[in-house]
């Protein structure tokens, strides 16, 4: 693996409202590297996935995506980049009113200027990748949970974009499907060598696709590291993430009675 | 005492953010019908005839039998009220007045109000809580170019056509009904109402029924991407857009019928 530097968080604090959803967080992702990010619910991991598409303004920070800082650019380069950036939204995130082919050549429609027919053997080509050949006249609204994610990992990837983040590949996903696209991630890596972030709370998935794990709590970055050094990791929130234990955290009586006679 | 303040402060603040996000939506529209072909992200044709399709082609027919109602009512009333005066005759001069400075422009914006502006907040609400609206910007689409303009310029071109139509339905309604109870022929009351009308008259329901076009895209557009909270938001939302572009139009038309008729 070559150690170049695809994505570089740096102390990035978010906030929503008065609300600090991120702490100062750090991560590096290296080329061709699959990191996973894990934590509890509310535990940022969704907002940092925000942050790292150019969605949410940071309160500080600066996040460099292949080498430019994205909390600086301006609109015309950050449109450029998106070129590099595909995305698979957790509920897929397909535009109901255009059918499978069309969803998947919109990138192309936008950012490029081949001929329709062109487009048309692209997006099927990216189809036949996730296994959906002989879809794309159909509307999303007629596909199942599983084949809705592999549709938006086909637009995804139809820009053959250098980074591709996703959002929970395998919520809601039966275990056989979501292995499947565990295969197809892992594939994707070895043969277009993209550089991912794959946003989850599904341990055995992220165990077995993850090259580093990032693993956030209340928006603080608890450890970043391999599988094997997540799992032995002696921190007890981790492990108790690992381990799906509740938290016992100790009830300070005083501070329980005011919150409800607030 | 405290917490009424706290409220009007709050209100105050809220009503200024709205106004300064519609007349954002308003800005970001024109300006992306009028730049995006030098951004080389221009607006798509086949969006606009889509929306010209649904908010125009679709509504000919309720248009058509509201203004036509509409004129029938007007010719009732004013015959029933000229009648005391032995002024009947005068029916045609007041329908020819009224039907294009006022009804026709005024039913025809409450009727797209109701049709159009809950469609558009509906679907960008669902577009919004589907993270279609992410998608969309992760792609590199500016959503105000790809849902926003094409909206406003179909409308613009959708609305007075509209509105010429409803013109014409009302005083054939009124027509019908003038005529026969004054038995009079078709012929001459067109040749009256012709003898009536001037281009002042249709250019004043014109003016009107752009504005009206502008206000309920620009209340659709902006309720619509301030949709949070699933389903139950969508429908606040939609209603809460009606109500607005409503209340809006009546307003508008108030305002601009004491400043052209002075």
């Amino acid at each position: 693996m070559t150690n170049t530097i695809a994505i570089e968080v740096r102390d990035l604090v978010s906030h929503y409202g008065p609300r600090q959803i991120l702490n100062h967080v750090n991560m590096t992702v290296y080329d061709n590297e699959i990191m996973v990010v894990m934590g509890g619910s509310g535990s940022g991991k969704s907002t940092l996935l925000r942050h790292l598409l150019g969605l949410e303004q940071a309160t500080s920070g600066s996040i460099r995506l292949l080498g430019s800082d994205i909390t600086a650019l301006s609109e015309k380069e950050m449109y450029e980049l998106r070129k590099e950036m595909g995305v698979s939204f957790q509920g897929g995130a397909l535009f109901g009113s255009l059918t499978v082919g069309e969803n998947v050549q919109l990138p192309l429609k936008e950012h490029t200027r081949l001929d329709s027919k062109t487009m048309q053997i692209i997006s099927r080509m990216k189809l036949e990748v996730v296994n959906l050949s002989g879809f794309e006249n159909l509307m999303p609204s007629e596909l199942s949970g599983g084949m809705i994610k592999r549709v938006a990992l086909a637009r995804a990837i139809v820009m053959d974009p250098k980074l591709l983040f996703f959002d929970e590949p395998s919520a809601g996903l039966d275990p056989v499907t979501s292995a499947e696209l565990d295969e197809l991630i892992i594939k994707l890596r070895d043969v277009m060598k993209m550089t991912m972030v794959v946003v989850t709370h599904e341990l055995d998935s992220a165990f077995k696709i993850a090259d580093r794990i990032t693993v956030l709590d209340q928006g603080n970055v608890l450890i970043c590291g391999t599988v094997d050094e997540v799992k032995n990791c002696k921190i007890e929130r981790v492990q108790a993430l690992l381990s799906r234990q509740i938290r016992d955290d100790t009830v300070d009586a005083e501070a329980y009675l005011n919150r409800l006679t607030l | 005492m405290l917490r009424l303040v706290e409220q009007i402060g709050k209100k105050t603040i809220d009503t200024i953010e709205e106004v300064g996000y519609s007349v954002m939506v308003a800005w970001k529209s024109f300006y992306w019908i009028v730049a995006g072909k030098f951004k080389k992200q221009p607006v798509q044709m086949d969006a606009i005839f889509q929306e010209i399709v649904s908010i125009g082609v679709n509504a000919v027919l309720i248009v058509s039998i509201l203004c036509f109602a509409v004129g029938i009512m007007l010719a009732i009333q004013g015959l029933e009220t000229l009648k005391d005066f032995g002024a009947e005759n005068k029916v045609i001069l007041g329908l020819a007045l009224a039907i294009p400075r006022e009804f026709a422009p005024l039913i025809v914006g409450i009727l797209v109000a109701g049709r159009t502006g809950s469609a558009i907040t509906a679907r960008i609400g669902t577009m919004q809580e589907s993270q279609e609206i992410d998608a969309l910007r992760v792609i590199g689409i500016n959503p105000h170019r790809y849902i926003s303009a094409p909206l406003m310029l179909a409308m613009l071109i959708v609305m007075p056509l509209l509105t010429t139509l409803g013109n014409f339905m009302a005083l054939l309604g009124g027509g019908i009904y003038s005529s026969i109870e004054m038995g009079m022929s078709m012929m001459s009351y067109m040749d009256r109402v012709l003898e009536i009308i001037q281009v002042g008259d249709i250019m004043q329901g014109l003016v009107k029924c752009m504005v009206f076009s502008i206000i309920i895209v620009v209340v659709g557009i902006s309720n619509g991407f301030q949709v949070r909270g699933g389903a139950e938001g969508v429908g606040k939302a939609t209603t809460r857009s009606v109500v607005l572009s409503i209340s809006y139009i009546v307003v508008a038309d108030m305002i601009f019928t004491y400043f052209l008729n002075r």
